[in-house]
């Protein structure tokens, strides 16, 4: 295989495994800026995997090619409604942030089965889309000589996507008026609450957007990668966002680059066999690899207080 | 006084448990399933006869082993959700170890096989709680990251060391290593009841008697409590992060052995993480981590589960109702300060209507 393939292959295979995570660590991000803890991004994946993958199968003969992409705004419009939840319970009730996420954790997946096994003749799985997401060619940039090759061609186009999505929120959270509310209530909300910043109303915001990106992110990963849901189709991709978030020190760009960085080493025991100096290392250090060097990564380079100040703590008025 | 304090203790629980189980109804009765039937079901699949209370017993062990783990952490106030990597590794280390010597004593290959799992399973969490008391690194993100490196390894081992080319579990255990005799057997008309209940009973009260009667459990919860004053007291913190953190694994990683010994008799290849992991968190947060309480819990969420099972046999409902329910119990146990807010208004009622007190029934 040429040079060029194989970096092709890499670079795709990166890319679509990548796609989800960057969207679902994209949420993660605006919950936490606003002060939302969210170990729940499992759960909200979940029901965009489900969700858009119920509408695929019952539309896919209605919108044709268009379906998959469809269902990514229907997932995250479910994931949305669930994290309504999450929002509810800790910024209205009080709940412990992680509590609350957990329930989201055990929630989804017997929801999501119980749905499936009502919708699809009592199997715990549904059956697999016809309309998926291929692969795609940047027409004219595929031409560019080497690199169109390698990044342009039979690659992920929701990737790209993705990335774009990572850049806006960036944009989002530190130059415009909404973000900056967005973080000071996650900073500090006593002080945000003394400049008539509605605390509760923002950190509803940033729920709520996570909901929605988490649950494009678990219908990206079934549109594009498992092709239907059971309940094994989110098998821990959410807790890897929540990784890949605080690797990138909660911000837009770092959990993009994090979540890319992750997608790489998913990919590596797919595509190790295809490079020589990999293929005689076991895959399972492929498996394990991203986890291991997350640890190590929290260890050596990030100490305690990079976490917004006041992430995780409910904002009681007069308190 | 306490009578009413206990009292009031217990009201959050039972309105969550009240509360969860009419959200089951409600979603039964809107796909047109007969929730009283199936609640009735559920009981008797659970309770009603003496094979399914041995299952529900047996269910019920290893959610009260890794309920104590979570909880031994969360009263030093770190959140260990490491809990199904650390039940993975105690299954693996007590499979492993009944492997290697079949020959050894009856009482010395169990004993052996359950130390070998716990140790694991401390380990495994030993590193989580190093990590947070001398780096500061979040136990959240480390346990997280471990139980998925549990997963692929414990994965990795037993397809390329345990199991016989090709197959994806470890051979059984000798017989004689088994915590299923033949007389439980008998008992229970052949459940899978076996004596590590009895473990798991006798583990609370050593970690009830560790809370509230010795030194480290003390330093234990005064960490939790506050640990900048703890510190002042003269408590070494981070030996006492450390120590918790050990105590909480050594706790799931003996659930795991357990379970290993007792019920599966062998190792196999899975794709997900174990969710007794995480229900074993949801056991702890309803017992407000009580280990008395976590015993009636894991009584609870052990019946729905195996009453679960026949709900499905006996009517078309799916059996994932009861996971629903599971999760409202602990949804409602979060947003607790709804219950304790309306409580605390009527107490306050009550008591502008009796002025002279005398409301402390």
């Amino acid at each position: 295989m040429s040079l060029s393939t194989i970096l092709m292959t890499v670079f795709s295979t990166t890319l679509i495994y990548a796609a989800p995570l960057i969207f679902t660590a994209l949420g993660g991000t605006f919950s936490e800026r606003s002060g939302v803890v969210n170990v729940g991004l499992e759960g909200m994946m979940i029901v965009g995997a489900f969700s858009s993958t119920v509408f695929n199968l019952s539309f896919g003969n209605v919108f044709g090619a268009g379906t998959p992409w469809i269902s990514l705004l229907i997932g995250g419009f479910f994931g949305l409604l669930f994290s309504l939840l999450h929002a509810v319970a800790t910024v209205t009730y009080r709940a412990d942030h992680i509590i609350s996420g957990t329930v989201l954790n055990l929630m989804a997946p017997a929801l999501c089965v119980f749905l499936t096994r009502i919708f699809y003749n009592g199997k715990g799985q549904t059956p697999v889309i016809d309309q998926s997401m291929g692969n795609f060619t940047f027409p004219g940039l595929a031409n560019i000589p080497f690199i169109g090759k390698i990044l342009f061609t039979r690659t992920s186009l929701i990737a790209y996507l993705a990335i774009f999505v990572g850049g806006a929120s960036w944009f989002f959270l530190y130059r415009t008026n909404i973000g900056l509310r967005l973080r000071s209530v996650g900073e500090n909300p006593a002080a945000a609450d003394t400049l008539g910043i509605n605390v509760a109303k923002y950190r509803y915001i940033g729920v709520l957007i996570s909901g929605a990106l988490g649950g494009v992110g678990g219908a990206v990963m079934a549109q594009s990668i498992t092709l239907n849901f059971s309940a094994s189709t989110i098998s821990g991709q959410g807790f890897m966002s929540l990784a890949a978030m605080i690797f990138g020190k909660w911000n837009p760009m770092g959990a993009t680059g994090a979540a890319i960085f992750f997608g790489l080493a998913q990919s590596l025991p797919i595509i190790g066999g295809y490079i020589p100096i990999l293929s005689h290392v076991d895959s399972v250090w492929f498996q394990i690899a991203p986890y291991a060097i997350t640890i190590i990564v929290l260890v050596i380079f990030l100490g305690k207080a990079v976490a917004p100040a006041a992430d995780g703590r409910n904002y009681i008025k007069g308190k | 006084m306490l009578h009413s304090r206990s009292l009031k203790g217990l009201a959050v629980p039972l309105i969550s448990i009240a509360a969860g189980f009419i959200i089951g109804a409600i979603l039964m009765l809107m796909f047109g399933y007969d929730p009283i039937q199936n609640y009735q079901n559920l009981f008797i699949g659970s309770l009603g006869d003496i094979y399914s209370l041995g299952e529900t017993l047996r269910n019920m062990t290893p959610l009260i082993l890794t309920a104590l783990g979570f909880a031994v952490s969360s009263k030093a106030g770190f959140f260990n959700i490491g809990g199904p990597g650390q039940y993975l590794m105690g299954w693996f280390g007590a499979i492993v170890f009944a492997l290697n010597f079949p020959n050894l004593p009856t009482v010395l290959l169990i004993i052996g096989s359950l130390v070998c799992g716990a140790l694991l399973g401390g380990i495994w969490s030993l590193i989580a709680g190093f990590l947070r008391a001398y780096f500061g690194t979040s136990e959240v993100i480390t346990t997280i990251m471990l139980n998925y490196i549990a997963l692929y390894f414990i994965n990795f081992a037993v397809k390329n060391w345990l199991a016989s080319k090709g197959s994806d579990s470890s051979p059984n255990i000798v017989k004689k290593a088994s915590l299923n005799t033949e007389f439980l057997q008998k008992l229970t008309n052949n459940s899978t009841f076996n004596w590590g209940f009895f473990i798991a009973l006798i583990t609370v009260f050593v970690i009830w008697i560790y809370f509230n009667k010795t030194r480290s459990g003390f330093e234990v919860r005064s960490v939790g409590l506050n640990e900048v004053a703890s510190l002042y007291a003269g408590v070494n913190v981070k030996r006492t992060i450390v120590v918790a953190m050990l105590v909480s694994g050594l706790l799931a990683g003996l659930g795991g052995a357990i379970d290993g010994l007792g019920n599966f008799q062998n190792i196999s290849v899975s794709n997900n993480l174990p969710s007794v992991g995480f229900n074993g968190m949801a056991v702890a947060l309803l017992a407000a981590e009580n280990p008395i309480g976590i015993i009636f819990a894991a009584l609870l969420f052990s019946a729905l589960q195996i009453g679960g099972l026949s709900i499905s046999v006996y009517s078309n409902t799916p059996s994932e109702i009861v996971d629903i329910v599971i999760a409202s119990i602990i949804f409602f146990v979060g947003i607790k300060y709804v219950f304790e807010a309306a409580l605390a208004k009527n107490w306050r009622k009550k008591q502008r209507k009796t002025p002279d007190g005398g409301m402390d029934k």
